[in-house]
């Protein structure tokens, strides 16, 4: 009990658990945005791997690490489009769509990546983000490590949070793109693009999930591997269901879930002798399903997701 | 001005010629990463061809990777059709291959006759018990079975580490996370001599049969295809719905544990952690690109399974990676949903006037 307390107690938990959330936060973002206009996009995971491959070989390549955020962004942004146009003039299986694209952006980043680098044995690496160091600020005592010794991009996803709530809750924007999701008939015959908001919304949305992609091997490593996304696409969008579709109770699902990957860790060393360590690994993912049980009755679903709709047509 | 139309009608042909087709520009689009790679496409082409079609081993080795994709291709393809979107075959088709060693390796040294059968029977029902509890979440709580069941791949996977780590590790295996091997006599027995394509194919092919009688002619089969077109209009019509969704699970479950059982049974002989390269999912691919009919199954599992054999030859002989199998199989993915689309609706291109061209 102790142990456990001295671990809820150090800054440097507090500090992992904001770090684990980062990627989770974007992509969280990113499916809130793509499912509030009506389509799912379980492209998630791939466009994750593709963010991760892109971002990391932009700055091998030399183009910097906001050069590589940006490429990321661009090639989460093409997914996204190739989703879109497949789910939303077509209004093909989002399903079925989503997935492919998860295997799709998978296979093209695995396969660039093997192509790029034939035969290495260990992985290029890149100088990723540093943590910040600012004045005073980076210094204080608790907040300064938790908070002010993250790398830029934690802070990007947090500024991300608050744009997206804002555009979601007090634009005309945010009011169109939520009508889209629940009753498109009544944004047409408003004169609004149906087709071009939930177009916008999926490459916008895509283009966040490839910054949570690129946080993995510009931030939280500084190279590429196979297999590295592992599942983070999917946690993301049990998460969307657990945060009802709003911005803030997304970030807090993305934290509690950095938070409890983070405890596990500590208890796996700390009790690495007691259990095996495979169940703390578990745990995360258990934890989504658990919140997804919870969280689905009451969930406010937007109303037309799923729900193709198509022009002239009711 | 371009119009969408819904036909009316599906061209017969087109339930044969999309799939084929899109199987085909999937293979053309392959070219733009071969010459990215720095290959000639015609010359990797034909190494592809010459890996599958070049020797009778060849041809072997693409029906045993065939086997395994048949199981989870018909597991995705009934789930489908019911619309229960059972994306967990990866996580099934291991516990399957877990219970295939726990009970086949020694625990139980009894004859043949009496432990393959065994075998076969628990490996379905752990694949059956893995997709079953997400429906039962789905059913109960209403949480989506996509997601759970993409999930609990993750934690099988873990699960099955631990198994390996712990009460399923071979005592033999010097600490390495293997299993001990499956008895001889709970094999499934091979088809050839010196190839290794195993009786596993021939339960596919029958299973395959089966599940096209059912589909087409049982009653289970017309509430299973009512539940799937149109939840509400099933239940006006008496049809029990959640009987049915638990029905189609059990046995879409019981379909991936096969593919495990089988590759366990019939190929290794043991259970390592890397048993399936994503059998599971590319079992998706399989379903979507068979237009979900189970002797649909078969060939489009027999295609994939030639592209992963061929690109692998092919990757052997010029060099490419041979990551170009997964992009040839995400590519007809989307081929073959483009192709759904153009089945279902007419493209009309009509003057102001509204006259049709």
């Amino acid at each position: 009990m102790m142990d456990l307390l001295n671990i809820l107690l150090s800054e440097s938990f507090w500090a992992a658990s904001l770090r684990i959330a980062t990627p989770l936060i974007f992509g969280v973002l990113g499916a809130l945005i793509c499912e509030r206009a009506g389509v799912l996009n379980l492209g998630i995971e791939g466009i994750f791997v593709v963010g991760a491959m892109c971002g990391w070989m932009a700055v091998w390549l030399g183009a910097g690490l906001w050069g590589g955020i940006l490429v990321a962004a661009c090639a989460g942004a093409f997914f996204g489009l190739l989703h879109a146009i497949l789910t939303v003039p077509l209004g093909l299986s989002q399903h079925v769509s989503g997935l492919g694209i998860t295997l799709f952006a998978t296979s093209v980043s695995y396969f660039t990546y093997r192509t790029a680098l034939p035969s290495v044995s260990s992985p290029p690496r890149i100088e990723p983000f540093q943590p910040l160091d600012l004045p005073i600020l980076s210094d204080l005592p608790f907040l300064g490590p938790v908070l002010f010794q993250q790398t830029t991009l934690t802070w990007l996803a947090l500024a991300f949070v608050a744009l997206v709530w804002y555009v979601m809750n007090r634009t005309a924007l945010g009011v169109a793109l939520q009508a889209v999701g629940d009753n498109p008939n009544s944004v047409d015959a408003q004169g609004l693009s149906v087709y071009g908001l939930r177009i916008g919304a999926i490459v916008a949305g895509s283009a966040l999930m490839a910054l949570g992609g690129a946080f993995l091997t510009m931030s939280a490593f500084d190279a590429f591997f196979f297999g590295m996304v592992n599942g983070r696409g999917w946690v993301c969008i049990a998460l969307v269901i657990f945060a009802s579709w709003r911005p803030g109770k997304a970030l807090f699902g993305a934290l509690l879930f950095g938070a409890f990957d983070a405890l596990q860790v500590r208890l796996q060393t700390e009790m690495g002798a007691l259990v095996p360590g495979q169940v703390f690994l578990m745990a995360p993912y258990i934890l989504s399903i658990i919140a997804l049980v919870i969280a689905a009755r009451s969930a406010d679903y937007p109303r037309a997701l799923l729900t193709p709709w198509f022009k002239g047509q009711r | 001005m371009i119009r969408i139309e819904p036909r009316a009608q599906t061209p017969r042909a087109f339930a044969v010629g999309i799939p084929v087709l899109s199987a085909i520009v999937a293979l053309a689009l392959a070219a733009i990463p071969l010459i990215f790679a720095g290959a000639n496409p015609i010359v990797a082409y034909g190494e592809m061809f010459k890996g599958v079609f070049g020797s009778l081993f060849a041809f072997s080795e693409m029906l045993t990777r065939a086997t395994p994709l048949m199981f989870t291709g018909l597991a995705a393809a009934l789930a489908f059709r019911a619309k229960l979107w059972n994306i967990g075959a990866e996580g099934q088709l291991y516990l399957g291959a877990m219970a295939a060693v726990a009970i086949g390796s020694g625990v139980l040294d009894i004859s043949g006759v009496v432990l393959l059968p065994l075998i076969i029977v628990c490996g379905a029902a752990a694949g059956a018990v893995g997709m079953a509890a997400p429906t039962y979440l789905k059913v109960r709580f209403g949480a989506d079975e996509v997601v759970t069941t993409l999930l609990l791949n993750f934690i099988i996977l873990i699960f099955l580490q631990m198994m390996l780590e712990g009460p399923l590790q071979d005592p033999m295996s010097l600490g390495w996370p293997q299993s001990a091997p499956v008895l001889d006599q709970g094999m499934l027995p091979p088809l050839m001599e010196r190839m290794r394509v195993h009786s596993g194919l021939i339960l596919a092919l029958v299973l395959a049969g089966v599940a096209q009688f059912m589909l087409a002619r049982s009653v289970w089969g017309f509430k299973l295809r009512a539940v799937g077109e149109n939840v509400a209009a099933a239940r006006h019509a008496g049809i029990n719905v959640k009987r049915s969704l638990f029905g189609v699970a059990v046995i879409s479950g019981g379909l991936a544990g096969l593919a495990g059982v089988s590759e366990v049974a019939g190929l290794k002989g043991y259970l390592t952690a890397d048993l399936s390269p994503g059998f599971g999912y590319t079992g998706i691919v399989v379903a979507m690109l068979a237009g979900l009919s189970p002797v649909g199954v078969v060939v489009a599992a027999l295609f994939i399974a030639s592209v992963f054999v061929g690109a692998d030859s092919m990757s052997r002989a010029m060099g490419v990676s041979s990551f170009l199998a997964d992009l040839v199989v995400s590519m007809s993915l989307l081929c073959v949903l483009i192709g759904g689309f153009l089945a279902k609706y007419r493209i009309i291109r009509s003057n102001k006037a509204g006259a049709t061209s």
